[in-house]
């Protein structure tokens, strides 16, 4: 027993400087896992409320710019309209329309309050939360595409794994075939992704666009990613393609969270057919 | 007992600094200061160390929260925490009996620079390798430890000037 405590009192230095080592490599092993860190995140309270104000304090730079995509996103939303009350209803026939009765997404606008995107797991927080019904894996959007998906919510704000993180894997197709691939991010540069596993028979060329391909719970089908910029000429494992973001990631404003209503269907569904 | 003050508002200034300032420089679009590190720099010398390790984990817990990095502000400054004494005995050949009244100011611009050059570079090169978390891009992770050193030890030495002069 004397040992023991000998013991102590001779490394106390060295089992303190362990015993907190251990407690932050732990912290940081949950970090990279996608939403397990419930403790350490920039979504609480005090630290969601300290960067809303000084957030505040900087959106006036950026109204100009934000005014300009704003007004851009409602000329392209007046077109759609416009092209949808242009379809006069065939009176003679049976009209279904499917929206009209089944809602399947619900869009929440919000604003960020603090983004990163230089290190390799890249993080973004928005000042809406669990009080606004966001939860987390919704999608995260703007006018000019995806930005990632929600990971961790408190009352008043929500932690976004952005798409520049090195965990981070969507479902994604090309425009105008239906090939299906997953986009990463290899953690180079902030504004390309990296589409990997598409079909080696896939037509691809430079400058195709790249959407979401709708075959997750998360995202909608047909949200803008980007262009295709390189195709690796050869044989490699994945055929790995890189894509021109259209969203500059480090120069972002207001978004739109997703939400799918039909998402717990899906998954029990899933989980069923799945025993 | 202003000591202790002293201490709180260095703690909690750096923090600021570091989250709100020096994370926003991005220069070239990737260099960053990581100057909280003057924290182990700046802490007495004490015979007991647990304060000291404590408050140096807590530092580098809180800059995590708010740049959501999990652990590894707080793993970077308390590994330099720890070893500050041993480069402390090598560069300033410093015993026991000194410690109340070792002082940064009053040794030689050599062995201070070769100091804090150690541990800046020590801190550096953990905290880039864990946010890298793999030997991918390691080579990105050297320069970064470079251009991010020069970068902190640039701004620490201003800082340590011009606070001085004030003095």
């Amino acid at each position: 027993m004397q040992q023991l405590i000998f013991f102590f009192q001779k490394f106390k230095y060295f089992l303190f400087f362990l015993f907190l080592q251990l407690i932050a490599l732990t912290l940081t092993f949950n970090n990279l896992t996608f939403h397990k860190s419930k403790f350490v995140n920039s979504a609480n309270t005090i630290t969601g409320g300290l960067y809303a104000s000084s957030s505040n304090l900087s959106e006036y730079m950026n109204l100009k710019s934000e005014n300009i995509l704003l007004s851009k996103e409602n000329a392209r939303l007046k077109n759609i309209l416009e092209k949808n009350s242009a379809v006069r209803p065939v009176l003679d026939s049976v009209l279904i329309d499917s929206i009209k009765y089944h809602q399947e997404y619900t869009f929440t606008d919000a604003k960020i309050i603090n983004n990163s995107y230089t290190k390799q797991f890249n993080f973004i927080t928005v000042n809406k939360g669990k009080n606004q019904g966001i939860d987390k894996e919704m999608a995260v959007i703007n006018s000019k595409g995806i930005i990632g998906i929600t990971d961790n919510s408190s009352a008043g704000y929500t932690r976004v794994q952005s798409i520049l993180n090195r965990n981070s894997k969507i479902n994604a197709r090309l425009k105008n075939s239906n090939y299906f691939g997953s986009l990463g991010w290899d953690g180079t540069h902030y504004n390309t992704a990296q589409l990997s596993d598409i079909p080696r028979q896939a037509p691809l060329k430079i400058g195709d666009t790249i959407e979401t391909g709708g075959k997750s719970t998360i995202f909608p089908e047909g949200i803008l990613i980007g262009t295709i910029s390189k195709i690796n000429k050869g044989n490699t494992a994945d055929n790995e393609v890189d894509i021109t973001l259209f969203n500059d990631m480090s120069n972002l404003g207001f978004v739109y969270i997703i939400k799918n209503l039909d998402k717990k269907e899906i998954k029990t569904l899933e989980i069923n057919s799945n025993e | 007992m202003s000591k202790t003050i002293n201490l709180v508002f260095l703690f909690f200034f750096l923090l600021f600094l570091q989250v709100f300032v020096l994370n926003n420089i991005l220069f070239f679009g990737y260099i960053n200061p990581y100057a909280y590190v003057a924290f182990v720099f700046l802490y007495p010398l004490k015979e007991n160390r647990i304060p000291f390790l404590f408050y140096s984990f807590l530092l580098g817990l809180f800059i995590d929260f708010f740049s959501d990095s999990g652990g590894i502000h707080a793993f970077s400054l308390l590994s330099i925490a720890y070893i500050r004494l041993f480069f402390i005995k090598l560069y300033f050949r410093k015993v026991t009996a000194d410690y109340p009244f070792f002082n940064l100011k009053s040794e030689s611009f050599g062995k201070v620079f070769n100091y804090t050059v150690t541990l800046t570079i020590i801190h550096h090169l953990i905290y880039f390798s864990f946010a890298n978390f793999s030997l991918q891009n390691y080579s990105t992770v050297l320069l970064n430890v470079l251009f991010s050193s020069i970068f902190t030890l640039t701004l620490y030495f201003l800082g340590t000037y011009i606070f001085m002069k004030s003095e």
